[in-house]
């Protein structure tokens, strides 16, 4: 069988992204000026990479890729279905857009001398996020999930001051998180002798009611869950993101959550089956109703936050309660699926828009309290139109991105036939409402005086540079675009693929 | 038959907003695009008219959602048309008033006011055409955020509360409409509006059909039904051109009209016979209508009156097709243009008379009717047709209603038709005194002195269009078919009853 060359890209796209980051350590020592260049244009090759992969996958079929030649029980296999490369393309899309949204954001909140082991650790971050969305084998999944999380605990440290406290709680809770995914790898080798992910699907259902096998699911899920802060394992988590550079947590609350979340994504379908999760240790109805609580209390806590990026990381924690609401309710009806994979790029281009405008806030005005935004709409119109249409997108309101994801949950709790979950799915619409709204009327519609001066309004408004600016109103713009093409039947090929790429046994 | 026209009638809104954005800085450029999309929608609109009198329906489907039996599109058949025409024919009136309006007033944000505007219209259009309630809800979601810009647009601390619960009302009223939609898709598999409703709906357990029904009228709470009605008085802060359009045509509208789409075409009038929903209903409009009266006797602020005068006159057409009599019916569909035409021809009034005189309470405007000749006299022939005397359009949509009230097969007919000569009794107690102060009342001080003083008409530019208005209404009242209002209605009686 001849080898085609897209083939090759996963393991070009990792391998490659992380000789960049060693080669950028080099050439920082010389200029730093070109490190960001650098990082940009292999992302952009990427990009290209993951498009053509993701053609592949939808026209031929999964890709697979044997490291050094091992056949896969022995070596490490890359497998890259659609549901990989539909998470490749947006991660890779977010990353590229972050990368430039650094260049106005990280002369300002990063020192000098920390510029080059910043973007070095960016990119070797970057690299462990593609790492964890190509591969397939369970080991080598954390090898880059510490990749990811190492740097990304130095990453929150860099801002140096308060924001080395949280990044210390972080380095302890994901740590444990680490440890208790490890754990569990370890105890499903035990018993299966594999770590591939397809070889384990074969051989695990014969013992399903091995309590080793069932402890380990339940550390491996407890483990991500700690990575991807579901409520009650969120407690490392707003401190993050309100003291990380804005970089970092734009990039930590669109991409890096979603591909923690993959990992349990792959875990419940990939390695596991649904039959097992429903049928040997029942816990689809316990996640359903974790995530409602998650859902509920991340918005309740949003709402008592004064501080900005404090109340969009409570969101975030909300909004990973949809995501985690799909899945649960996945074994009833395949539309669950739907809106979990929808959300995943939904909130990733909301959450990552509003992090931006929100880190262009306070690095143009200096200003973090919600209370103190007043005549914001005129002083940074583009900011704030962006901030509106990506909190829009965030209440649900059409036809925005996170109008399909409540169309999509209500539509899977209607098809499971688990009706109190429409009832939070709306509450929590008007929730996000309650919090949303406010920040857009502080910006727009509150009484301020210091805007009389329209002249010095006008230089104000240009201080931002475009590299923040566009970045952002990219993003809102998808908001739209990708919430009218969820309400189309474009995507329907993809969601078919990945439906029976996660062997749900269903389409739609 | 397929057609474009549904699709621009929707775009001349949407590309009018965003050429407003970019004209921000040429308000006479600026405002001709409003008027320019105003009039565009209007004509499209006019122009599917005859189509659906031959008894063609316009289809356009926008795209075919993922889920099965759902379609994003337009199904443009009679009754959505009557509301069409309204919607547009008086934006454009208003478009006209509000260059007035804000010119004189000198108001702030007016960018933001005419983009807001285009999307609240987009909205209405969109309601009017659309072919099934997901398309509706989408537009009618439009329309509660658009038009909170124009709610709070004084931005004061009491204008920021009306537009607090303005959205404390409406948003929890757009998720009993998702929940109501998504249910009907369940139980149904389809959304789409059907004359004499939706086939395997009555197949359903009848609980679940009353509940179903409750959600789907706290969905529609735009409609100002009480108790669920204290939004619209408090969103009279914002400018008169919003009041008059959105809070008596566009927005309130397109609530009954939700109504009266769920009733006639989701429901259909067998099943609200057999579960005794239409009753509910009445009993609804009918207190609605009594009590608002009552409440706008109590207010002495013109627009407030106006307001209650607005909560009670929308349920005599929701009463209209609870009674699920074809003349009761047929009584609603013309009351929305013609209620349209007579509310907004009294908003225009009152907001020319605080933009002449400052004046807003009703106890102030002594005499000014002399001064205000052309506006008075127009508020005074849209109160006739409030109250349904001829010869103004009130009468004919009102003697429609008492026809269906009557045509009831039980006692209950008469009672109804007793509330609707109630209501218009107290309709005469409310809009009398304000025709008599102004006219005939001796002002207290010298209102209408010589030199800065003097008490002039408002600028032409409103004071044509409010007159245009109350001239349409008394030629709704000599021919009801302008604009094919009357044969539209024909057509869905015919539709929902199959002939006459």
């Amino acid at each position: 069988m001849p080898i085609l060359l897209v083939e090759q890209f996963p393991v070009l796209i990792v391998g490659l992204s992380m000789f960049l980051a060693y080669t950028m350590l080099l050439v920082g020592y010389f200029n730093r000026k070109l490190l960001l260049p650098m990082s940009l244009t292999w992302n952009s090759i990427c990009l290209v990479l993951s498009l053509f992969m993701l053609n592949h996958v939808l026209t031929v079929g999964p890709i697979r890729y044997w490291q050094g030649g091992w056949r896969p029980p022995w070596g490490i296999e890359y497998v890259d279905d659609a549901m990989n490369c539909y998470l490749l393309v947006i991660v890779i899309s977010i990353v590229i857009l972050g990368l430039i949204y650094s260049k106005g954001n990280v002369e300002h909140e990063i020192e000098e001398k920390k510029r080059v082991t910043f973007y070095v650790l960016l990119q070797l971050m970057i690299c462990g996020l593609y790492g964890i969305t190509i591969t397939g084998d369970l080991f080598n999944m954390f090898i880059w999930l510490e990749i990811a999380s190492l740097t990304a605990y130095a990453l929150i440290a860099v801002a140096g001051g308060r924001a080395l406290r949280p990044a210390f709680n972080y380095v302890i809770m994901g740590s444990i998180g680490a440890c208790f995914y490890i754990f569990g790898v370890c105890w499903i080798y035990s018993v299966t002798g594999t770590l591939n992910f397809g070889d384990m699907r074969l051989l695990l259902p014969l013992v399903y009611d091995n309590k080793a096998v069932q402890m380990a699911f339940a550390m491996i899920v407890v483990g991500v869950m700690i990575k991807a802060y579901i409520f009650p394992l969120h407690l490392w988590q707003p401190d993050v993101y309100t003291y990380a550079p804005s970089t970092i947590s734009t990039l930590m609350a669109s991409v890096h959550v979603k591909v923690m979340f993959y990992i349990l994504i792959r875990m419940f379908y990939s390695v596991f089956t649904l039959n097992f999760i429903r049928h040997f240790i029942g816990l689809d109805m316990l996640i359903c109703w974790v995530a409602a609580i998650a859902i509920l209390a991340g918005s309740l806590w949003a709402i008592r936050q004064r501080n900005l990026k404090r109340m969009l990381a409570y969101s975030s924690i909300s909004q990973m309660g949809y995501i985690l609401l799909g899945v649960g309710l996945s074994p009833l009806s395949p539309w669950g699926l739907v809106a979990a994979v929808a959300h995943i790029l939904n909130h990733a281009i909301g959450k990552g828009c509003l992090f931006m405008t929100a880190g262009a806030i306070s690095q143009q005005e200096g200003l973090r309290d919600i209370r103190d935004f007043a005549g914001l709409g005129k002083k940074m119109p583009y900011a704030s139109a962006a901030f509106t249409i990506a909190a829009i997108s965030m209440i649900g309101i059409p036809p925005t991105a996170g109008f399909a994801t409540k169309l999509f949950l209500i539509i899977a709790s209607f098809d499971a036939g688990q009706y109190p979950f429409v009832a939070i799915l709306l509450l929590s619409g008007l929730l996000n409402l309650v919090y949303f709204w406010r920040v857009i009327d502080q910006m727009y519609f509150a009484k301020h005086e210091d805007t009389e001066d329209v002249g010095a309004v006008k230089e104000t408004a240009k201080s931002l540079p475009l590299s923040m600016t566009a970045p952002m109103l990219i993003l809102a713009s998808l908001c739209i675009i990708v919430g009218i093409i969820w309400l189309t039947n474009i995507p329907l090929p993809l969601i078919n693929h990945i439906l029976s790429n996660l062997r749900l046994g269903v389409t739609i | 038959m397929e057609l474009m026209t549904p699709l621009f009638v929707i775009l001349c809104p949407a590309i009018a907003a965003a050429l407003i954005l970019l004209s921000r800085n040429h308000p006479n450029i600026r405002e001709a695009w409003t008027i320019a999309a105003s009039a565009a929608s209007f004509l499209l609109v006019l122009s599917m008219a005859p189509e659906i009198l031959k008894g063609e329906t316009i289809k356009f489907m926008l795209f075919q959602p993922m889920f099965k039996g759902v379609y994003i599109g337009f199904k443009v058949d009679a009754f959505g048309e009557i509301f069409a025409i309204t919607a547009s024919s008086l934006w454009f009136l208003v478009s006209i008033y509000s260059i007035g309006y804000m010119r004189a007033l000198k108001e702030h944000a007016q960018t933001r006011y005419y983009f807001a505007f285009c999307l609240a219209m987009m909205g209405a259009m969109g309601v009017a055409l659309s072919a099934n309630l997901v398309t509706l809800f989408i537009f009618f979601e439009m329309i509660t955020v658009s038009t909170y810009p124009l709610v709070i647009h004084e931005q004061t601390p009491e204008a920021l509360r009306a537009g607090h619960k303005y959205f404390a009302y409406l948003m929890p009223a757009g998720a009993f409409l998702l929940f109501g939609i998504m249910t009907t898709y369940y139980l149904t598999g389809t959304t789409d509006f059907t004359p004499g409703g939706i086939k395997s709906l009555p197949t359903a357990s009848h609980v679940i059909l009353v509940m179903l029904f409750f959600a789907f009228l706290l969905g529609f709470i735009k409609s100002a039904w009480m108790p669920f009605h204290s939004w619209l008085p408090t969103a009279m802060v914002a400018p008169t051109p919003v009041s008059a359009l959105l809070h008596a045509v566009a927005v309130v509208k397109a609530g009954v009209f939700g109504i009266v789409r769920i009733v006639c075409y989701v429901y259909g009038v067998d099943l609200m016979h057999e579960l005794n929903l239409w009753l509910i209903l009445a009993i609804i409009a009918s207190c609605t209508m009594i009590v608002g009266s009552l409440f706008a006797i109590a207010q002495d602020d013109l627009k407030k009156r106006l307001a209650y005068s607005t909560i009670s006159q929308l349920s005599y057409i929701i009463l209209g097709a609870a009674l699920l009599t074809e003349n009761g019916i047929r009584g609603a569909m013309l009351q929305i243009p013609f209620h349209g035409y007579m509310k907004i021809t009294l908003f225009l009034c009152a907001g020319a008379i605080m933009v002449a005189t400052g004046k807003r309470k009703i106890s102030e405007m002594a005499g000014i009717g002399k001064a205000m000749p052309i506006t008075l006299l127009a508020f005074s022939v849209a109160a006739l047709g409030m109250v349904g005397l001829p010869p103004v359009a009130g009468f004919i949509g009102k003697f429609y209603l008492c026809l269906g009230a009557w045509a009831v097969p039980s006692p209950y007919g008469m009672i109804f038709l007793a509330v609707i000569l109630i209501s218009s009794l107290l309709d005469v107690i409310y809009f009398f005194p304000i025709i008599y102060t102004a006219f005939f009342k001796k002002p207290e001080g010298e209102i209408s002195g010589s030199g800065e003083g003097k008490i002039k008409e408002a600028p032409r530019l409103m004071v044509i269009p409010l007159a245009i208005t109350a001239i349409f209404s008394i030629i709704f009242f000599v021919y009801p078919n302008m604009f094919y209002i009357f044969d539209l209605a024909k057509m869905a009686i015919v539709d929902l009853f199959g002939g006459i």
